[in-house]
């Protein structure tokens, strides 16, 4: 069988993409941040895409960008904003020797396994895909998926469709029947506490309308009954004002006049 | 270049990934180490499956897809509802099954 | 021994002798209260039953040939090698025995209604009693070795129970232990003479035992007779196993008349008499038995003297004469019908000496004290009648039966004419003395004198019920000793089982010992008046007395010996066992557990919980098999 001849353009994306791909995959273990880790990962899938892409796979080049990278890692990203994305994990390592071990057996393990692949396949270069796939990569995989592999592809329908009612079942929160509360009710426990009407909202002189905000009473004071739970309370930034007689000055200083000319004027009528 | 740069690579971000699921505790991230260790595994079925000629490896990457989605979402599911229970998406918290 | 025939007609149901008392105790027993008001009458009748079926079996077995008949019943154990029948052997031997039991039994049973009249208790009394006389029945009627063991065994649990029957009492408790701890270390003896039998011979039916037992080795035969000694010992209260019976007059005055006096006791020598072949092939465990009989009867006799109690005086006058008949049968076939005779005759005598002591408590409030006696007797006529007439026949006034038998026991000892003859025969004829001072005394204790009673005492007369056996007893005293030896002599009827009694050369003429006894009687009786009956007795006995008199009111000091000897070195042997059991034994085991238990747990932490450091185990597993992998394709 003939050797296919690897080329000079697939060597220079190997070599760019595949310390991507690494830098990927380091940053994903090494970011505290797990959303950070998350988009390391997608760079590190849209490398292994594009190496599909070289490796005469274009449809799963394709899936792996679109499904994986796409859709999976999306879900990560929603399950990451609902448990929330605070979470990263402490610096310190609770397990004794934990991280020490991990390092000394992750490199013991790359060493021997690449050392192994590395003396199995010296010089491998591989009879291509030319011959198996000659009307392109998806009649060829097509083809074999539903001939040799129908029953194993059929089979991956029931897998799937199990996986969806199981996270369903899983993430489903059951309630009572009943257990929630009609609006009558709300209103009438609203009623029966010491403050019947509704929570002060943002005072004249706020100056924003966020929720950590809070409100300001007309002299000046916060409301704290305004400030949202669970959210640390900014700094009311207010408008200045005057305070005290002096910086006032007279009311009609202070007020103003509608009509420009002084009162006291040269006709001296009004 | 021959193909053993790419196995070799493989190996490299699988081992990453392991180590990836030792270290750390966030279980949203070891669910990304073990993804990052099934798309290693996909890309020697690749690599193999040119090497052999036959797209037979592509199929196996595909199935490994294919199962790797159904274990994310039931995964995911899992982690959703250990947090509403305990609050806390870390895996060092769920220890209780042990002497 | 002659031949054995199987039993026929009345003489096949002889089995009833012993399941009549056995029925009336299980009545008495499992009936519970309901048997109250009429539980006395049954006991009492079934123990009579019992009397007349013996003696019309008796009078049966006289025409039997060879007067000997086995009654096979079933069974008892059957293995492989061992096979055990359940049998009686009715022959003279066992009869003199069956009839002695019953007859004295069924007297005492009668005086025991007037007796335990007031307690309440009474039916549980009789029906003890009967249990008693079921199993000394089947100790002397049994077969075989192993049947005597159960009725031996029988017996100690019966003596147990009576004399504990006051069990609210911590002496009578006490008292009921000791019995039954002693006991068990003369039954030791027994079974492992059994064990001996069946190992070496193969059975244990005395017709095979005695039938086998000259095969066997000089040794194995002593070690038998030592054995089989050892168990008479402690069922006998012979030295040095002789501390528990005057301790067991705790118990209820009749059964210190029937078991402690008359029957129970003589047991050990029953067993001697019975194993008489294996004893004829041995001199030196005759030797044995003839020395702890002497020394076994001067203690007695030592020790009776300084007593104050009188039912342990006459205790001590029981083990004393119990020796007498250990040294009659330790002389071999010269001695067995003297002792069985002097049995007898003493079964007669001291039962109705207990039962007159029983009187004077009765009469007395339960005073056992003979200081606070006195002057009783013209205030309790008939039991100084018959007290007086079992006094003399004891210490052997002549003419009364134990003139008879225990002149013949010291006779027949004198008569070897060797180094032990003459020592224990010496010591006998001291011993007649002693027994002549310390039964004088108590009769001048109890009867004569000035009444040192209590207050609110006023001394009467018992009742019929216990009068009459009282008299029946003190004839018994009087003739059974010149009709044993002289009208119709025991030597002739035991003559199936002892063989046929040969003349013995007489080294001193029995009438001079005679003569000769009498008057050591004589200074015995004149001592115990100058030392008691010519002065005040006072109330409280005297502190100040001799190292002799203190000596024997320690009775030698037998429980002090028991106890340094056994007692404490048992208990510190029970110690240190205790000791290695909780620190050896107890340790390697529990060293072994928590060794187990601490290093399954220890590897148990190994369990964290945690799944990181599971996926670590499993990575480390994965770099093993990569390198195992790297190593053979490599290699």
């Amino acid at each position: 069988m003939n050797e296919i001849v690897i080329g000079g353009g697939e060597t220079v994306a190997f070599w760019v993409l595949g310390p991507v791909a690494l830098a990927g995959a380091l940053g994903m273990v090494f970011s505290r941040n797990a959303v950070h880790s998350a988009m390391w990962l997608v760079t590190t899938m849209l490398s292994l895409g594009v190496f599909y892409v070289i490796q005469e796979a274009p449809f799963l080049g394709a899936v792996q960008i679109i499904v994986y990278t796409g859709a999976i890692m999306i879900l990560f990203l929603f399950v990451l904003m609902m448990v929330g994305r605070d979470s990263s994990d402490s610096v310190v390592e609770t397990l004794r020797g934990q991280r020490v071990a991990a390092g000394v057996l992750g490199l013991g393990f790359a060493g021997l396994v690449g050392a192994g692949i590395a003396r199995a396949t010296e010089g491998l270069l591989g009879v291509g895909l030319a011959d198996a796939q000659p009307e392109g990569n998806i009649p060829a995989i097509a083809e074999s998926l539903f001939t040799d592999y129908l029953l194993a592809f059929e089979v991956t329908s029931a897998l799937l469709i199990t996986a969806a009612l199981g996270a369903m079942v899983l993430a489903h929160i059951e309630r009572e029947p009943g257990s929630r509360r009609t609006q009558k009710e709300l209103s009438r426990a609203r009623f029966l506490t010491e403050r019947p009407q509704t929570l002060p909202g943002p005072g004249v002189y706020a100056r924003a309308n966020s929720v950590a905000a809070p409100a300001l009473l007309p002299d000046g004071r916060t409301a704290p009954d305004s400030q949202a739970t669970g959210i640390e309370p900014q700094v009311a930034e207010q408008m200045p004002r005057p305070t005290g007689r002096e910086q006032l000055g007279s009311p009609d200083d202070a007020l103003g006049t509608l009509d420009p000319a002084p009162l006291d004027g040269p006709d001296g009528a009004r | 270049m021959t193909l053993t740069y790419y196995l070799v690579l493989a190996a490299i971000l699988f081992t990453i990934g392991a180590v990836g699921v030792l270290v750390r505790r966030n279980a949203i991230v070891v669910f990304m180490c073990i993804e990052l260790m099934l798309n290693s595994v996909n890309l020697t079925l690749v690599t193999f499956a040119r090497a052999t000629g036959t797209v037979d490896g592509q199929i196996m990457a595909f199935f490994v897809m294919v199962v790797a989605a159904a274990e994310v979402v039931v995964g995911l599911a899992i982690i959703m509802s250990i947090y509403r229970t305990r609050r806390s998406a870390s895996v060092d918290d769920a220890n209780l099954l042990k002497y | 021994m002659a031949e054995v025939l199987p039993a026929e007609g009345l003489l096949a149901t002889s089995w009833l002798l012993i399941a009549l008392p056995l029925a009336g105790a299980a009545v008495l027993l499992l009936g519970g209260r309901r048997t109250d008001r009429w539980g006395h009458l049954l006991g009492t009748g079934t123990v009579v039953a019992a009397f007349l079926l013996a003696v019309l079996c008796t009078v049966r077995l006289a025409d039997v040939e060879g007067r000997s008949v086995d009654v096979d019943l079933f069974t008892f154990i059957s293995t492989g090698e061992l096979d055990v029948r359940a049998g009686l052997l009715y022959d003279p031997l066992s009869a003199v025995f069956v009839l002695l039991i019953t007859g004295v039994g069924a007297l005492i049973h009668v005086y025991s209604i007037g007796y335990m009249a007031h307690d309440p208790a009474r039916r549980r009394f009789f029906a003890y009693l009967n249990l008693f006389v079921a199993a000394m029945l089947l100790l002397v009627l049994g077969n075989s070795y192993v049947a005597l063991y159960v009725g031996w065994e029988g017996v100690g649990l019966a003596s147990y129970l009576l004399i504990a029957f006051w069990y609210t009492r911590p002496g009578a408790a006490t008292a009921a232990k000791k019995a039954f701890i002693m006991n068990r270390v003369g039954d030791v003896g027994l079974a492992l003479a059994i064990f001996v039998m069946f190992a070496q011979l193969g059975t244990t039916s005395y017709e095979g035992v005695f039938g086998a037992v000259g095969t066997l080795a000089g040794g194995t035969v002593t070690a038998l007779g030592l054995l089989l000694l050892l168990g008479a010992c402690g069922k006998s209260g012979q030295f040095p196993l002789q501390a528990w019976l005057p301790d067991a007059m705790e118990g209820p005055t009749p059964v210190s008349a029937l078991i402690h006096a008359a029957t129970m006791v003589t047991a050990g020598v029953y067993l001697i008499a019975r194993s008489a072949p294996i004893y004829d092939l041995s001199e030196t465990a005759r030797t044995v038995v003839m020395a702890v009989g002497a020394l076994t009867l001067l203690i007695g006799a030592i020790a009776g003297c300084a007593f104050d109690d009188i039912k342990k005086v006459l205790a001590y006058s029981t083990v004393s004469q119990i020796g007498y008949m250990f040294l009659a049968v330790g002389l071999g076939p010269a001695g067995y019908v003297a002792a069985l005779a002097h049995l007898l005759a003493h079964g007669f005598f001291k039962a109705g000496l207990f039962l007159g002591a029983g009187s004077v408590m009765h009469a007395m409030h339960d005073q056992v004290d003979m200081r606070r006696f006195g002057g009783l007797w013209n205030k309790l006529p008939i039991t100084f009648g018959t007290f007086g007439l079992g006094y003399l026949a004891l210490i052997g006034f002549p003419f009364l039966s134990g003139f008879f038998t225990k002149d013949a026991i010291i006779e027949a000892t004198l008569d070897r004419d060797d180094w032990l003859g003459w020592t224990t025969g010496g010591v006998a004829v001291l011993a007649a003395g002693l027994t002549a001072f310390y039964m004088t005394r108590l009769m001048l204790m109890t009867f004569f004198g000035r009444p040192r009673w209590e207050d609110g005492v006023h001394p009467h007369e018992a009742p019929p019920v216990m009068t009459v056996p009282m008299v029946a007893l003190a004839v018994g005293s009087v003739f059974s000793g010149a009709l044993l030896v002289a009208v119709f002599p025991l030597s002739d009827w035991l003559e199936p089982v002892f063989g046929e009694p040969e003349e013995a050369e007489h080294v001193i003429e029995p009438f001079i010992i005679g003569i000769a006894l009498t008057v050591i009687m004589a200074l015995g009786v004149l001592a115990a008046w100058l030392f008691v009956g010519r002065r005040e007795v006072p109330v409280t006995a005297p502190v100040r007395v001799s190292p002799v008199t203190r000596a024997a009111r320690n009775a030698l000091y037998a429980d002090t010996i028991n106890e340094s000897l056994f007692m404490r070195p048992g208990q510190w042997l029970t110690r240190a066992l205790v000791w290695v059991d909780n620190r050896g034994v107890d340790g390697a085991v529990n060293g072994l557990a928590a060794g187990l238990g601490g290093s399954s747990s220890r590897l148990g932490r190994t369990q964290t919980g945690f799944v990181r450091t599971y996926a670590l185990g499993m990575l480390g597993g994965a770099v093993l098999v990569a390198g195992a992998l790297l190593a053979v394709t490599s290699g």
